[in-house]
């Protein structure tokens, strides 16, 4: 498997490295002379010093026989560019993209950008949910955010103690996991009933995550 | 007419002097206000101080309602970015972009949108007046 990636900063370093553990052939393109020397000093990656959207330097990259080309740079015109020359001068068959401005995830798909991964709009999401709820917890977002799963701690004011699941209200979208009752984990069956203090797993569409929240813990 | 100009630089401010001047309706949008002090004092249309490459800009700039848009800043990216949206999200019927890295014009292979590049208009007109004068230094192979 062969990446290219163009970007910068930690997350750029991260990947190179998690890539090259898993035995894929990595470049990576920057024009900061500091930033190219730690990657070439710390990495085994192949590293580009030059623009990331001059297909000059994607050439050098290796775009010619690439897999797959992630363009993280904090540019939004820079990793549309980067993405769309990859897939329609040098058919590299995947493309992923940062986009930094949430608004931009629409315009990069009608552009004909697939795969984005909208940071500013996930990062804000998870703090949003986390200061909003204290005891309501996002474990983890999969595609793309569009699914998510949560913990949520029930306190002793939450309408469903000593309720079983059989008897409570949950819309359908969402689902009940799972219990976490002191150290066991409980799968709860229709009959299970709620104590305080039980941790309950659920996945929900981010979108019902709220009406989720009020069935657990009421207000 | 109605047309939208992106970035007043050299070039963008000289279009919308010139497009004004034939009576045309513009409208320029910079990300620096002060690129404005370009524009001469007989500039009748707009100006919209902004990222072009924000919806929100665009869409005041009433980018839907244009016959024709000019993107002319100095990054190749973000020309290419905004001449894009113009064309296939807000349908203007004549998109017409300015290249500044003539390599990186091959993004605009097999669209509609207009490319014109300033460096390949320069030896366009170079190799003409040459050829005009009868100089043998410089002809169709050595440039192409």
């Amino acid at each position: 498997m062969r990446i290219i990636i163009v970007g910068d900063g930690k997350v750029t370093y991260h990947l190179i490295k998690k890539f090259i553990a898993k035995g894929y052939e990595v470049s990576a393109i920057n024009d900061q002379d500091e930033y190219c020397d730690y990657l070439a000093g710390k990495t085994n990656a192949l590293i580009i010093k030059g623009d990331g959207t001059n297909p000059y330097y994607l050439n050098q990259a290796g775009a010619n026989k690439a897999d797959i080309i992630l363009a993280l740079t904090d540019n939004d015109p820079d990793n549309l560019y980067i993405c769309q020359i990859a897939k329609s001068y040098f058919q590299i068959p995947k493309t992923f993209s940062v986009v930094n401005n949430p608004d931009n995830e629409d315009v990069f798909k009608q552009l004909g950008v697939e795969t984005i991964f909208n940071t500013t709009k996930l990062i804000s999401l998870l703090i949003e949910q986390r200061v909003e709820v204290s005891n309501v917890s996002n474990l983890i977002s999969i595609e793309e955010g569009r699914l998510n799963i949560s913990q949520v701690v029930l306190q002793p004011d939450s309408p469903i103690i000593g309720k079983t699941l059989k008897e409570i209200d949950l819309p359908l979208d969402i689902v009940f996991g799972c219990i976490i009752r002191k150290e066991k984990i409980l799968i709860p069956k229709g009959d299970t009933e709620l104590l305080e203090g039980d941790k309950a797993l659920i996945i929900t569409l981010p979108e019902k995550q709220a009406e989720a929240f009020e069935v657990l813990l009421g207000e | 007419m109605y047309v939208v100009i992106i970035g007043c630089g050299k070039t963008g401010s000289a279009i919308a002097d010139l497009l004004s001047k034939n009576g045309e309706n513009v409208v320029v949008i910079d990300k620096k206000s002060i690129s404005f002090e370009k524009l001469s004092p007989d500039f009748t249309g707009f100006t919209i101080n902004g990222d072009a490459t924000e919806l929100s800009i665009l869409l005041e700039s009433k980018i839907d309602k244009a016959d024709m848009v000019i993107v002319t800043t100095e990054i190749d990216s973000v020309n290419s970015m905004v001449s894009q949206i113009a064309k296939y999200i807000y349908e203007v019927p004549k998109v017409i972009v300015k290249i500044n890295e003539p390599d990186k014009a091959i993004i605009y292979r097999n669209t509609d949108i207009m490319t014109l590049s300033p460096t390949d208009l320069f030896i366009d007109k170079l190799r003409y007046r040459l050829a005009k004068e009868g100089s043998g230094t410089l002809n169709e192979e050595s440039l192409s």
